[in-house]
């Protein structure tokens, strides 16, 4: 017979409030089976477990059901709690009464008669349920880190250090991302180069990276501890292992308009190019769709190769006798890595400014966004960081900063705060401020959100030292008048109409998820947000682990964040992935499909169906060895537990375990 | 008198309250029920959900055996397309579901019973939405009592009867048009 114990949580009084915790105790206190049924204010504490274990030994219970919060919230709490007093884990489980029953119900007679019903569907099956053991697993102590920006460089670098290897995949020719574009750094104003570049070398150095910049990872396959990944390395055309960087490639291109991504648009590159001078691996890639040769070659449907077209960087190559530019890596090539884990590290993106087209963006060169001006008080950038505008390359003497403009706007999509905004704009008008003396700096805003370590103080000091001009108030209209740009707005505090001529306007524009997060995460198996940014397991608790077990979050993909936090959850994730290598074999959950030999007919739909390919072929032999059937038999390391072979079985010979057939429908009896 | 058959209606109306189960898969719309319950959007009591691991282990007669238990509608939710966490359960559940309807169909269910529905686990406000939608069409309907009639008419119920009060297993595996019963638990 069974013995089961109920404890129901009163969750202080999330679930208290409205559901009758002690009611649903009394209730099931009478279901079939259940001998042992308590309510207790929070028994997630210490005092709460130990309810459950002592209640275990007194009443010699043989399963445990927890009627509180979500599963995902606190079922290992619990689980380790049984297996504690020697009861096999996985006879435990919850009722889920809070997220799905007190917080979304307000009659309280309602959402105590379900709570009870919830209670009485998991005693069902729990009383089926079967003692499991975790499976084993081996463990390939070798992580993969998607993204080269600052997120994927920390992470790499503190998983290589403690002594693992780490595969670095970077969709650029470069790494560093965005942090490589900015001038200076709020909240200490130091030049975000200077402390980035010599990790970026780190990088590059150290023994235990392997880096593939200009790579994308196409496919993932395998799960915790034993993931195998595709790289896509999309063609460079130039041989890295003969390149020196000398840059007379680059010099020779006869391309030389095409907008550099790097400077966002504000300066060109070539066709051959590497993105900065300060990129690693210092070594150019050709653009195919801007390169004349390979725009030739296409026309014609011949490879590059075999076209006559320009072929000027190839002349001006001074590697001899073999040149490093070469046509002849003109197609992408695959390599596949096996990894034990996963970090990504992806970033953000920003809109194009075309999208704000109120404030004159896209349309007027003088309307740019933060990035740009970045680019333009950068040392690295077009104007070697001399304060000049786009347009005809005149001083700005009144700038007008912008903020919120797509961020906290639900019309826009974007109904978040991006962050970030607040302070890189206080940042934005000291740098202009100490490029431009007698310039004006104004900046339009709804709240300025400054929360973290000496951020308060830091717009402050815009205000007070530097003379930055703030206005509280939204921004209608931006247009052109003669060479200036007429702002107008509202100052919501003086509750005056606000005309500005300026000579340039700086859009603070809302930070978006990176384009083709949501490809990647379906490839990885991951949840992403409505925003499409990728979702932690759990907002608080477990902030940089994602749902599928081995995959680890880092940095502005999961959300907008400042670089300080961003390396914060970088170095976070690489101390999960080396907790996870820590040991040889993993523990892996034992919910898996099995095969009942005797009734299986060998269709193999179940083969068929299988996303992971788990199913294998199994023969039967009597004891001459003569062949007697075929019968599915399931790999264990590799089945995920989905149980789509078990729903798709004809003749019902495969179950999986934690949820068979007899458990399922023990819990629709029991509604 | 009028009145009166008012009152009786709002009475009865009282008395019966639709029972909707939801399968939902583990990894998107448990989630997202989850997410409904932490932004405490508020939605209709009249659900039930039963948690698997992904909307691919749904066997259509888990349905069935869910109306033949007096469910009065039935909700199946999972990732959406593309978005599966087992990669493509959701895709064979799809399949499967299409077939099913129109088979449901065919045997007079109202398909407004029986829904579908992608929420995934960012979607709380959507859940919420949809169990509401669900529940009031379900009202609208009345309770479910075409199961019954189906069976009483086929004479399985009687059937058992007879092998119950016969000695005989009636209630051990599933009866040709019925599904397998529950055996009891040691």
């Amino acid at each position: 017979m069974a013995r089961i114990g109920v404890f129901v949580c009163h969750c202080g009084e999330n679930i208290g409030r409205t559901v009758d915790a002690a009611a649903v105790a009394a209730a099931a206190s009478k279901f079939s089976g259940v001998v042992h049924a308590v309510d207790y204010k929070y028994m997630c504490s210490d005092p709460g477990q130990n309810l459950i274990r002592q209640a275990i030994k007194e009443k010699r219970l043989t399963g445990v059901v927890v009627a509180a919060c979500s599963p995902r919230m606190h079922e290992p709490t619990f689980r380790r709690a049984t297996a504690e007093s020697g009861v096999n884990p996985f006879l435990c489980e919850m009722a889920n009464v809070r997220e799905h029953c007190s917080w979304v119900h307000e009659n309280r007679e309602e959402a105590t008669a379900k709570a009870i019903d919830l209670v009485r569907v998991i005693v069902e099956k729990v009383k089926r349920n079967q003692p499991l053991v975790p499976i084993k697993v081996p463990v390939t102590r070798r992580a993969l880190v998607i993204g080269g920006g600052i997120a994927g460089i920390q992470a790499a670098l503190d998983i290589a250090n403690g002594g693992h290897e780490v595969i670095l995949v970077e969709k650029d020719p470069s790494i560093g991302g965005h942090m490589a574009q900015l001038s200076e750094t709020f909240p200490t104003l130091d030049c975000s180069q200077c402390i980035l570049t010599p990790r970026m070398v780190e990088v590059a150095q150290h023994p235990k990276i392997k880096l593939y910049v200009y790579s994308e990872v196409e496919e993932v396959k395998g799960f915790i501890g034993n993931f195998e990944v595709k790289i896509r390395r999309k063609a460079t055309s130039v041989n890295n292992a003969l390149c020196t960087g000398c840059g007379a490639c680059q010099a020779a291109c006869v391309v030389k308009k095409v907008p550099s991504e790097f400077n966002r648009g504000l300066g060109s590159r070539t066709a051959i190019y590497s993105p900065f001078l300060q990129a690693v691996p210092n070594k150019p890639v050709i653009d195919q769709e801007n390169c004349l040769r390979y725009k030739a070659a296409q026309k014609k449907g011949i490879p590059p190769v075999e076209s006559t077209v320009c072929g000027k960087c190839l002349q001006a190559c001074p590697i001899a006798p073999q040149k490093a530019v070469d046509f002849s890596l003109w197609q992408d090539t695959f390599v596949t890595e096996k990894v034990g884990a996963i970090v990504v590290a992806t970033g953000f993106d920003l809109p194009p400014l075309s999208t704000y087209g109120e404030y004159g963006a896209g349309k007027y060169a003088d309307v740019i966004d933060g990035m740009q001006f970045e680019r333009l008080a950068s040392a690295s950038g077009p104007t070697q960081g001399a304060m000049k505008r786009p347009s005809d390359g005149k001083e700005p003497k009144e700038v007008v900063f912008i903020q919120c403009v797509g961020s906290r706007d639900n019309a826009r999509g974007c109904a978040y705060c991006s962050k970030i905004c607040c302070m890189y704009t206080a940042k934005h008008t000291m740098l202009y401020k100490h490029k431009v003396h007698d310039g004006k700096a104004s900046v339009f805003y709804m709240d300025v959100r400054a929360a973290g370590k000496d951020y308060d103080e830091f717009w402050r000091r815009a205000v007070e030292e530097d003379g930055a001009q703030y206005l509280r108030g939204r921004v209608s209209k931006v247009y052109k008048r003669g060479d200036k740009l007429i702002v107008k707005g509202v100052d919501t505090l003086s509750g005056e109409l606000v005309e500005i001529k300026a000579d340039m306007v700086v859009l603070a524009t809302a930070i978006v998820a990176q384009r083709g997060a949501e490809r990647l995460a379906q490839r990885l198996s991951i949840a992403y947000d409505m925003n499409k940014f990728l979702s932690e397991a759990h907002p608080k608790l477990r902030p940089v682990e994602t749902n599928t077990a081995g995959i680890f979050l880092a940095g502005a993909c999961q959300a907008p964040k400042d670089i300080p936090d961003t390396v914060a959850q970088a170095s976070g994730a690489a101390s999960k992935v080396q907790g996870l290598f820590s040991s040889q074999e993993l523990a892996r959950d034992p919910t898996v499909a099995h095969v009942n030999e005797a009734a299986c007919v060998a269709c193999w739909y179940c083969a068929d169906c299988c996303p992971y390919g788990a199913i294998e072929k199994k023969e039967i032999r009597d004891k001459k060895g003569n062949l007697i059937k075929m019968v599915a038999s399931v790999n264990e390391g590799v089945c995920q537990g989905c149980g789509l072979c078990a729903a798709t079985c004809r003749s019902k010979s495969v179950e999986l375990d934690g949820f068979k057939d007899e458990q399922v429908y023990a819990e629709i009896v029991a509604l | 008198m009028e009145h009166k058959e008012q009152k009786d209606q709002v009475s009865a109306q009282r008395v019966w309250q639709p029972k909707v189960i939801a399968f939902v898969c583990n990894w998107c719309t448990y989630a997202g029920a989850d997410l409904a319950g932490t932004s405490r959007i508020k939605y209709d009591a009249n659900i039930r959900v039963i948690r698997l691991p992904c909307t691919g282990r749904i066997d259509p007669l888990f349905v069935i055996k869910a109306f033949e238990q007096g469910a009065d509608g039935v909700l199946v939710s999972g990732c959406h397309p593309g978005d599966c966490h087992y990669n493509t359960g959701n895709y064979h559940a799809r399949r499967r579901w299409t077939l099913f309807r129109e088979l449901l169909e065919f045997v007079g269910i109202d398909l407004r019973r029986v829904q579908f529905a992608w929420v995934s686990a960012a979607e709380g406000a959507k859940w919420a939405e949809v169990v509401n939608e669900m529940v009031q069409h379900v009202r609208e309907l009345g309770p479910f009592e075409g199961y019954h009639v189906m069976l009483a008419r086929s004479g399985r119920d009687a059937w058992l009867e007879k092998a119950a009060a016969g000695g005989g297993n009636g209630s051990g595996k599933g009866v040709a048009g019925g599904t397998p019963a529950v055996q009891k638990a040691e």
